[in-house]
């Protein structure tokens, strides 16, 4: 994700990028935690690991990590949309990452609706959003493994055919 | 008087109203339970009325049994071993504590108030909280609440999982295993069974029929009707006797409001808790930090995007 315009390293590709990437794990992690498996296998006896069997406190790390990301987001698609897009264009691989992640934040947004008090859905409708909300997450997981392996960045620069 | 307006005869007299009105409509819904809050329907326990003689128990078990649960024997083996199987289904006469087969049970406290020792029944289950934990936390939409205020869990959806038993402030569902979804999906390494709770008869209420528990008591201890009048009544009651009213405000507000005589501290000190048997603490609203983040979330975009043009502004200077 990288929009700066300088040819030195951008605050956005030395500590965005970085920021970007541990928010995904973090969500991960607190989202697969929502299910009740660490405790079931054994993951939450891990010596530092047994908050991940409280659903309330990961629950509200969740949501605390979707707003980091919300915000993150935002100041991406901003940026870009000014000055990102002058000097670099995205690629597939972009396109291909920001479909899935508008996937997850939409079904993600449903779900935060949901929770809310007097909100109610149909348990089929919530069944479904719950499933694309997880499928998303993992689609996403192997998408950004392969594309780490490939090398298939954000963008490229408009008047260079590498990546960046 | 609220009573007069809420009453088991208005209740009734109410469902076959919104069913003409409804006309061509094929199910006679009161008009109180077609609306979503306020017009939540609640359940009013007044415990000085109840006796104990477990009739709503009775009522409950025999209008619910074909909800209840028949587990496919053996058990697939669960994988890790420290997964155990739940079985309910041999002691489905157990009438003292909450079960898959038993959705209410009469708690007793016997509380000394004003020098002399008095003993109090009231029928225990379900709270279905306004904004219920077990709902909203549900991972498989299983859990839900309804628009009149129920909170029921669907048997065909749910893994048994048991996370709504552990988020509920009262820890009220209760696992059968051997039964449910989760017997088609990996039943060795997902799921346990399913949650099993009152769902305040549902499919009666769709009806215009009171819920069982309701309709079987030969004293009136609870009534139903509207949150706002329920409410209206308790404190009505509690004004009249210089009583307590619990579930007003426990977890941010429930749809089941009792009203007691004696404070519900010195009962919860009285009563027997422990699994299947739920406390009267006072108990804190288990979303509210969810439901102040969720505003947060409606901000943060707007703090990125302020971000982001500060950030171009600087880049263009």
């Amino acid at each position: 994700m990288r929009a700066g315009p300088t040819p030195k390293p951008s605050f956005e590709s030395r500590i965005l990028q970085k920021v970007y990437v541990l928010l995904i794990f973090f969500m991960g992690l607190t989202g697969f935690a929502q299910m009740p498996i660490f405790k079931r296998y054994y993951i939450a006896d891990i010596p530092g690991l047994g908050w991940l069997a409280d659903f309330y406190f990961t629950h509200t790390l969740h949501y605390i990590g979707a707003i980091a990301l919300l915000g993150l987001f935002a100041y991406y698609a901003v940026l870009y949309l000014m000055q990102g897009r002058k000097i670099h264009r995205l690629t597939a691989a972009a396109y291909v990452r920001i479909v899935i992640i508008s996937c997850i934040v939409a079904t993600g947004i449903i779900r935060v609706l949901k929770n809310l008090p007097d909100v109610t859905f149909s348990p089929r409708f919530t069944q479904f959003v719950d499933l694309a909300h997880l499928g998303s997450m993992l689609i996403l997981m192997i998408v950004a493994l392969l594309f780490l392996i490939f090398k298939k960045g954000w963008t490229v620069e408009r008047r260079y055919t590498g990546y960046l | 008087m609220i009573s007069k307006q809420i009453s088991r005869r208005s209740f009734l007299k109410g469902g076959f109203a919104g069913a003409a009105a409804l006309g061509i409509s094929r199910l006679p819904v009161p008009a109180s339970v077609k609306g979503a809050d306020p017009k939540e329907l609640a359940t009013l326990i007044d415990i000085r009325k109840c006796i104990g003689c477990e009739a709503c128990v009775e009522a409950c078990q025999e209008t619910n049994a074909s909800k209840f649960p028949e587990p496919v024997k053996p058990f697939p083996k669960m994988f890790p071993e420290r997964v155990k199987a739940e079985d309910w289904s041999d002691k489905r006469d157990v009438s003292s504590r909450l079960t898959p087969y038993n959705w209410v049970f009469i708690q007793e406290a016997s509380v000394k108030e004003n020098g002399h020792k008095e003993t109090y029944t009231f029928p225990r289950r379900c709270m279905h909280c306004q904004n219920p934990p077990c709902a909203d936390l549900c991972p498989w939409g299983a859990a839900r609440k309804l628009k009149n205020g129920i909170t029921r869990i669907d048997s065909h959806l749910c893994l048994g999982g048991q996370k709504c038993k552990v988020v509920c402030p009262w820890h009220i569902p209760e696992r059968q295993t051997g039964v449910g979804l989760y017997l088609d999906v990996m039943p060795s390494f997902a799921g346990n069974g399913v949650m099993f709770k009152c769902d305040r008869c549902y499919d009666r209420i769709e009806k215009g029929l009171l819920p069982a528990c309701i309709e079987a008591c030969p004293e009136n201890v609870q009534t139903i009707g509207p949150r706002e009048e329920i409410l209206k009544e308790a404190h009505r009651i509690a004004a009249e006797i210089n009583g307590y009213i619990y579930g007003e405000k426990e977890n941010g507000g429930t749809n089941t409001i009792y009203v007691s005589p004696v404070p519900f501290d010195k009962l919860n000190e009285a009563v027997e808790k422990g699994p299947g048997r739920p406390h009267f603490k006072p108990v804190e609203d288990a979303m509210a930090n969810a439901d102040n983040l969720a505003k947060a979330m409606i901000i943060a975009p707007v703090v990125g995007i302020a971000a982001a043009i500060v950030r171009f502004l600087r880049i263009s200077k």
